[in-house]
């Protein structure tokens, strides 16, 4: 091994420690009892009890943010991905004039706040009578979730072979047969990854589903509101129950998130 | 292959589909739904937040609601607390994603690994951060715990003290960069892939040390790709919210904080819309400076 190479895996496992250490911290934090977590100084290895995570589900409205969580991110999820798949198959298959203005238009979306848009939504939701509902907080999560979905479809789509479905044309499918059972057999891993993109970011916003929400938070809402004087074992375990899909999520989608369209966002 | 462009010619024929049929709309169609669905729930909120930001609680056009954004004492502070933000944030994010970014391309045992630690914070919310964070820099938290057992201090230091807004800062500093540089490394590890091999051997070649390759032949390339990070991190970087909220407690504001007190604890619509399009003019207003400072060769005429 060359002394470039040591200093390459010594580089990298600094930087790795830098992620994973922090949270080890809150691992340890969510599985230890409230007496652990309030002396200090505190212990590097968990009791592993589930003294502090149970104190969190079983708090008054945890349950009902966590589902209403769940609801909106799965309703993002598969509002992002049918209004999406069109659109990325357009761009990946077409060319016509306009694909390169609906791309830019679609990446400048980018330059536009979240706090600019939900407060208006907030005010047009309330008219609606969709304010405060999964609906509501769903819907700008999709607006939200869509430029970026649209451009990680479209390179699924662009990654299977045209040939595939002149195939099956050829050998008398419609263009339409020819797309559901040439392309979208090929096309659903990514798609499941586009989609799940979409389900992380709605699960993680907090700035616009604080503004559309009243009585039915989200989990980072109701978490956050209650922050000032939650005690330290709720915030922990609070923490761990925010980050976990990460771990799962990030893992299924990490090598389809880069090289799309300048990447893409989370929030 | 001319002739299963041909077969497929006429399996279109035979299926009804004609050249300048309904083929030439298919695209437009297919853009339809996520077309409208954009001006719906982006373009016409946008419009709207001009109205909102430029009427008032009471009712009338005018300036009031943007002048009482101005006469609020939080305002410059909150105004200063995001630029400090950004402008400290900024080099140490695109050294330490430079950094994760190499690792990644080079050509180390357990890329896969490598990527996914390093992405990981991708998928982690702000809020989630924060609370993470700030159980790191709590009094009874692990910095001190850490710190005392190494003999650093004496007694727990108070990190997150409220009468030291330069101490808090730093940690909301610490724990974004901690956050949000997994973004930088998505951008940047497309730039370096995009770099051709012979650029790279032709620095070998001329014995070029790793400086020297950075300097002359990577960072050249890389120059489109460092702009588009540049954008992306500036704009995201103007609208941090929870992340401060968990740190800072409702003692540091940034501009996104008072855009959210103003319509959940004053519900004036009016003011939160003037705070975000501060948001959207400071971001503009950044998104022009690098545009102009780092052009592409096109753009200089090269």
């Amino acid at each position: 091994m060359t002394a470039r190479r040591v200093l390459g895996y010594g580089g990298a496992v600094l930087l790795a420690g830098w992620i994973l250490v922090p949270i080890w911290f809150v691992v340890v934090g969510a599985f230890s009892t409230a007496d652990a977590i309030y002396g200090y100084p505190l212990a590097a290895w968990p009791d592993w009890s589930l003294e502090s995570m149970r104190f969190f589900v079983t708090s008054a409205g945890v349950p009902e943010a966590l589902l209403s969580s769940v609801i909106v991110a799965v309703l993002t999820g598969v509002l992002t991905l049918l209004l999406a798949a069109p659109a990325g198959y357009a761009l990946a298959r077409f060319v016509f004039p306009g694909a390169n203005a609906y791309r830019l238009t679609v990446l400048s979306t980018r330059a536009f706040p979240v706090v600019v848009l939900s407060i208006p939504l907030a005010v047009f939701f309330l008219q609606w009578g969709i304010y405060d509902s999964v609906w509501g907080v769903a819907l700008m999560h999709t607006a939200l979730a869509l430029p970026f979905v649209v451009l990680m479809v479209s390179a699924v789509f662009a990654g299977v072979p045209v040939d595939l479905e002149e195939a099956a044309q050829v050998f008398g499918c419609s263009r339409s047969g020819a797309f559901r059972r040439a392309v979208v057999p090929n096309a659903a891993p990514g798609l499941a990854a586009a989609a799940t993109f979409a389900v992380l970011l709605s699960y993680n916003e907090v700035f616009a589903a604080s503004i559309l929400t009243l009585q039915h938070p989200t989990l980072p809402v109701f978490v956050l509101t209650g922050l000032t004087q939650a005690p330290l074992p709720f915030r922990y375990a609070g923490a761990l129950f925010l980050l976990a899909p990460a771990f799962l999520f990030i893992l299924l989608i990490r090598r389809r998130l880069l090289g799309v369209g300048g990447g893409p966002t989370l929030r | 292959m001319a002739e299963v462009t041909e077969a497929v010619r006429a399996a279109r024929t035979a299926t009804g589909e004609r050249r300048g049929g309904p083929q030439r709309w298919l695209p437009y169609l297919l853009l339809a739904p996520s077309v409208a669905y954009l001006l719906i729930f982006f373009a016409s909120p946008m419009i709207q937040a001009f109205g909102l930001a430029f009427t008032s609680t009471t009712g009338g056009w005018g300036l009031e609601s943007v002048r009482a954004m101005f006469g609020d004492d939080r305002f410059w502070p909150a105004v200063w607390t995001t630029l400090i933000l950004l402008v400290v944030l900024l080099p140490l994010q695109f050294a330490l994603a430079l950094a994760m970014s190499m690792v990644i391309t080079s050509r180390l045992r357990a890329s896969g690994f490598w990527l996914y630690v390093f992405l990981l914070p991708l998928g982690v919310s702000e809020l989630g951060a924060g609370i993470l964070w700030y159980s790191i820099f709590v009094e009874q938290g692990w910095l001190n715990t850490v710190l005392q057992s190494l003999g650093l201090i004496d007694r727990p230091v108070i990190w997150l003290d409220y009468r030291e807004p330069w101490r808090v800062i730093g940690t909301i500093v610490v724990a974004e960069a901690w956050r949000s540089t997994s973004l930088i490394v998505i951008i940047l590890v497309g730039g370096l892939r995009a770099i051709p091999r012979d650029y790279l051997e032709a620095a070998d070649v001329f014995h070029a040390g790793p400086w020297q390759r950075m300097r002359h032949v990577v960072l050249p390339m890389m120059r489109p790709t460092i702009r588009t990070a540049l954008i992306v991190r500036t704009v995201l970087a103007f609208e941090v919210f929870a992340t401060v909220v968990a740190l800072g407690g409702t003692a540091t504001d940034v501009l996104a904080t008072q855009a959210n007190r103003a319509y959940t604890e004053y519900q004036d619509a009016h003011l939160a819309s003037a705070y975000g399009l501060v948001i959207l003019l400071v971001s503009l207003v950044a998104v022009g400076i690098i545009l102009v400072a780092l052009p592409t060769r096109k753009e200089r005429g090269q």
